[in-house]
């Protein structure tokens, strides 16, 4: 079955980017495909690869990016959202003058459509949210 | 519909949102949401009242993270991530109570 995910909390908030990752990662071993994970709101903030949490704790960002890798998934992070709080790849930083960019392998940046595009497309979406 | 509602009911009432909604179908019980799932917790008979209804779930991992495991309500069946994918492939739509 196709499946839609979208992640409306932040990493380290409290569960939901946990949750929608061992779900992914489950729904991948039970051999769905993962037509999209979209992140929205504060779930933006799981695609800063300058994230260092202790060593000892698991690293939510670049274990979305592995996953991404490994299973070619497309992860999508809402343009708008991410402007907000500062997540900026190259074209961003280009087109709002900064001086840096932020977003970890595996995510891209693009607009709400994507979001409504994996609906229809997904047999279903699953929202993760605080 | 497979409703997912992942606050306590002690904390939130998007426990008590899903039930006024009637939906019938499941409700899976994740992250605190899992307290509801509890024996003895204070939210038990509002859901053993609407059993005949709706299947009741809970996340095993949720649970044994809270130190809850050994103490799920009769009538809850416990399931893994799979057994949460399985759910959501199961019931034709699924709705997040946020």
């Amino acid at each position: 079955m196709k499946l839609a995910i979208l992640v409306n909390e932040g990493p380290y908030t409290h569960q939901a980017s946990d949750s929608a990752y061992q779900f992914t990662k489950a729904a991948l071993a039970r051999g769905h495909e993962i037509f999209r994970v979209f992140f929205y709101h504060d779930g933006v903030n799981n695609a800063t690869r300058l994230t260092t949490p202790p060593q000892d704790d698991r690293n939510i960002i670049n274990r979305w990016s592995k996953l991404a890798e490994e299973h070619k998934l497309d992860m999508v992070v809402c343009v708008a959202a991410a402007q907000r709080r500062g997540i900026v790849d190259e074209g961003e930083a280009k087109r709002n003058g900064k001086d840096a960019t932020n977003l970890a392998p595996g995510f891209r940046i693009s607009g709400l459509g994507q979001l409504i595009e994996a609906g229809i497309q997904a047999d279903r979406t699953v929202v993760f949210g605080d | 519909m497979l409703n997912i509602v992942n606050k306590s009911p002690l904390d939130r009432n998007t426990l008590q949102t899903c039930l006024d909604a009637g939906t019938g179908g499941a409700i899976l019980l994740i992250e605190d949401g899992v307290y509801a799932a509890t024996r003895g917790n204070a939210f038990e008979s509002k859901l053993k009242a609407v059993q005949g209804n709706y299947k009741l779930f809970a996340l095993g991992p949720d649970l044994d993270a809270r130190g809850v495991g050994d103490r799920v309500s009769d009538g809850v069946t416990v399931v893994d991530y799979a057994g949460f994918v399985d759910l959501v492939t199961e019931y034709k739509t699924c709705q997040s109570w946020l």
